[in-house]
């Protein structure tokens, strides 16, 4: 009974968490790029770049509120769901969360504001700056709250006395083994997904034959950006996995669906995982490829699954396509990359119509990589939630079932309206797209700006 | 050193809960009063006189969740889970207001994000206030954890801390608009501001008079010597507020009105403070009992130290910037 509790309550923490990670990735990423519209208006003078600015703004602020109000959530949901884990961990997961929302979450609720609403209220620089600012505030955010994740996944700073983590060095709590690279891997995802994002909504203006000559503006920023992204996401991504090689190596064997400690691993291409005989089933595979991944090398020795008990292992199958969905996006995502840059570098950019229909259909691939990514690393963990420290079953607060099942129940259908309506509002924002007048209030503005050189 | 922490920590959310109280509690008194306005260019008034704003004020809720976990893991990891009905409403309720605010000047039909908006404050305030409620009236604990069910929270007491505190939001939220509107709009909030000036006033006594009635600690606390010499001025001061607040309202005064209705709230809640300290979770966990370990409260408490006042400037900048009238024409679609 207590058990079913458990598991309605890691169903529930993952599918808020899951809806809420769509959101902070779409403005992590979209900053970035208003940051470059934004300077690039101010550096030039060029109306074309405050026009893509403020459409992609209105877009960004769409964005923004539904991250806001999925991520308040998720602050008290540790808590009401994961008692346990909150009472064990606060020492060292509490001030993160703290420093996270004193140095981001107001930083970009009080800078956000003006962005939308100053224009005309206050001058192009302090504009520009709320623009910086909130950039910088959704990349802290995602410093603090994946410090305490990757502590989660590589804890280090602490010790453990009847049953509560104290902490010991900060330093090293924060910068834990992981952390570096998995907010590296997540910030340039962020990017590579806003990239394709303007890409696929640009490639659909271009279609329709609407705002041509800025759209092609802003296909040709996002395919130059995602072309220097994808291979740089790539790097990271082998990075972050030879990471988790040295300290979480049961994680990598349920990527690879590793069942025995060997040498000469193959790639598995394919397969069906079986946990109960502890087997891949249809398995397609390509020898040796997984040594070369894994260890650099064509014959290296990699730990497999049977290094721990069948109780802790992870869920193999979920982890391994997690992990293989993310991949192949990934490469995809790359190839579309640097085709475009090919076909910008000969000037057909603007007018390649197949390429455009991929762009389109590429539009959400990101956001899918990186719930896949997150699947995988978060599954990868379990049995634990403070690997190999912490069970998850022994975290969970031990609610009534149907509180539980009622509050999930609650989730999918609330989250299935705002995702619902968001894509609706979201789609009629894209496809009004950018004004065609800039009203006179702010067009009057970029008299007091800097400018590189004179008009 | 510990006690001296653990005392600051505490010293620090009720600052953090008190600033969210006032801040939020205004702009959900917004969309409390959103639920009795008709005319369409009313109601966008009343939604940008918070918009620029609201997302900053809702921080202060995430600030305080943040900070129990941090200073009083005890208390975070025992009150949550006694409230996971009434937190999963407010949450719920949070979310579709918030939404409003993108949603809203986007939609055709205009009246369902409306309705979004105006239940969705009202309901936060009832949940919250019924949490309040729950909090001062304590919560069923035995052996370290809570053992009162899913409804342990809804209690008499919290149904009348519920109802004061929805007409609480709704003083704030009016003496805001009175000072954010001008013409028909702003007669109506002068109007309504001094209704529920009374019916505030009325649960703040029911409250004063219920809590020491029904518990002795309570009682003893206010009434016991030399306590009653102390506190006596908590009382007195109220009084004198309200009546400063009904001459403001009298003389028609912009931006008073809120003032004094923030002080109000601010010495409710000192008095409610008074009623409960030390405890972290009423009459079963104190402060230090809930504390994390000092190096954990040190830590934070540095952070704080150092970025609360960088936190207070800017959200002070941006209520400068948009000091001015409320402007229908404000959002930027």
């Amino acid at each position: 009974m207590e058990l079913d509790a458990v598991l309605l309550s890691r169903l529930q923490f993952g599918f808020t968490l899951a809806f809420h990670i769509l959101f902070p990735t779409f403005t992590i990423g979209l900053a970035g790029f208003l940051v470059m519209m934004h300077g690039a208006w101010l550096a030039t003078g060029a109306e074309a770049y405050l026009r893509l600015y403020r459409f992609w703004l209105k877009l960004f602020a769409l964005g923004f509120g539904m991250g806001v109000v999925s991520g308040i959530v998720l602050a008290f949901e540790f808590g009401m769901n994961f008692n346990g884990f909150s009472a064990a961990t606060a020492n060292v997961i509490g001030p993160l969360m703290g420093y996270e929302v004193l140095m981001a979450f107001f930083l970009e609720a009080s800078f956000l504001p003006i962005m939308l609403f100053g224009w005309g209220r206050v001058g192009p620089r302090l504009q520009f700056f709320a623009t910086l600012m909130v950039s910088l505030g959704t990349m802290l955010s995602a410093f603090w709250i994946l410090a305490a994740n990757s502590w989660m996944q590589t804890p280090s700073g602490f010790e453990l006395r009847n049953g509560l983590f104290h902490p010991l060095d900060w330093w090293a709590v924060v910068f834990n083994p992981s952390f570096p690279y998995r907010l590296a891997h997540m910030l340039m995802a962020s990017l590579l997904t806003g990239a394709f994002l303007i890409a696929g909504v640009s490639a659909w203006h271009l279609r329709r034959r609407l705002h041509t000559e800025l759209a092609a503006r802003a296909l040709r920023l996002a395919v130059v950006s995602a072309a220097i992204f994808a291979p740089t996401q790539i790097l990271l991504g082998d990075l972050h996995g030879l990471n988790t090689l040295r300290h979480q190596p049961v994680k990598v064997a349920a990527m690879e669906a590793l069942w025995e400690t060997r040498a000469n691993v193959p790639f598995v291409v394919f397969a069906l995982p079986d946990q109960t005989n502890a087997t891949n089933r249809a398995a397609l595979e390509i020898p040796r490829a997984g040594s070369l991944i894994l260890t650099h090398s064509w014959n290296g020795r990699v730990q497999g699954l049977d290094a721990v008990a069948p109780q802790d292992r992870p869920p193999v199958a979920v982890v391994f396509f997690g992990f293989r969905v993310m991949l192949a996006i990934g490469f995809f995502l790359l190839a579309l990359a640097w085709w475009g840059l090919a076909l910008w570098w000969r000037g057909r950019l603007d007018a390649a119509d197949r390429y455009h229909r991929i762009c389109l259909f590429a539009t959400p691939l990101g956001f899918i990589a990186v719930i896949a990514g997150w699947v995988t690393t978060e599954s990868g963990r379990q049995p634990w939630v403070v690997q190999g420290l912490l069970r998850t079953a022994d975290a969970a607060t031990p609610l009534p079932v149907g509180s539980v099942a009622s509050s999930l129940t609650l989730f999918l259908l609330a989250y299935g309206v705002l995702l619902a309506a968001f894509l609706v509002f979201a789609y009629r924002i894209a496809r009004r797209g950018p004004e065609h007048e800039i009203p006179e209030q702010i067009r009057g503005a970029p008299r007091t700006v800097w400018r590189l050189r004179p008009q | 050193m510990s006690m001296d922490l653990t005392l600051l920590s505490a010293l620090v959310i009720a600052f953090g809960i008190a600033m969210y109280v006032l801040l939020d509690g205004f702009d959900l008194g917004v969309g409390i009063l959103f639920l009795f306005t008709r005319e369409e260019r009313d109601r966008q008034l009343l939604m940008s006189s918070i918009a620029p704003v609201w997302d900053g004020n809702e921080t202060w809720l995430v600030l305080g969740g943040a900070m129990l976990l941090a200073t009083f893991p005890g208390a975070y990891s025992l009150l949550l889970p006694a409230w996971y009905v009434p937190l999963l409403l407010f949450l719920f309720a949070l979310i579709f207001r918030g939404v409003a605010f993108e949603f809203r000047p986007q939609a055709r039909r205009k009246q369902l994000w409306g309705y979004s908006f105006g239940l969705g404050s009202l309901l936060a305030t009832v949940a919250q206030g019924a949490m309040l409620g729950s909090f001062v009236h304590g919560i069923d604990v035995q052996g370290g954890r809570y053992a009162g069910g899913p409804w342990g929270w809804f209690t008499p007491f919290s149904a009348v801390t519920a109802a004061g505190l929805v007409a609480g939001y709704a003083l704030l939220g009016a003496t805001w608009l009175i000072y954010k509107t001008e013409g028909a709009l702003q007669d109506w909030c002068f109007r309504v501001a001094r209704w529920l000036m009374l019916v505030v006033l009325a649960f703040i006594g029911l409250v004063s008079l219920w809590t020491p009635l029904t518990n002795a600690e309570i009682a003893d606390r206010w009434f016991g010597w030399p306590n009653l010499l102390y506190l006596s001025p908590v009382p007195l001061l109220t009084a004198a507020i309200a009546v400063a607040l009904w001459r403001s309202i009298s003389n028609r005064r912009e931006l008073t009105p809120f003032i004094y209705a923030v002080a109000l709230f601010l010495l409710s809640f000192f008095g409610l403070a008074i009623s409960t300290w030390p405890y972290a979770v009423p009459r079963a966990v104190t402060v230090w009992d809930a504390a994390s370990s000092p190096t954990t409260q040190a830590f934070m408490l540095v952070g704080v130290g150092l970025l609360l006042p960088l936190v207070l400037g800017y959200t002070i900048h941006t209520y400068r910037v948009f000091r001015h009238k409320a402007d229908a024409g404000l959002h930027y679609h």
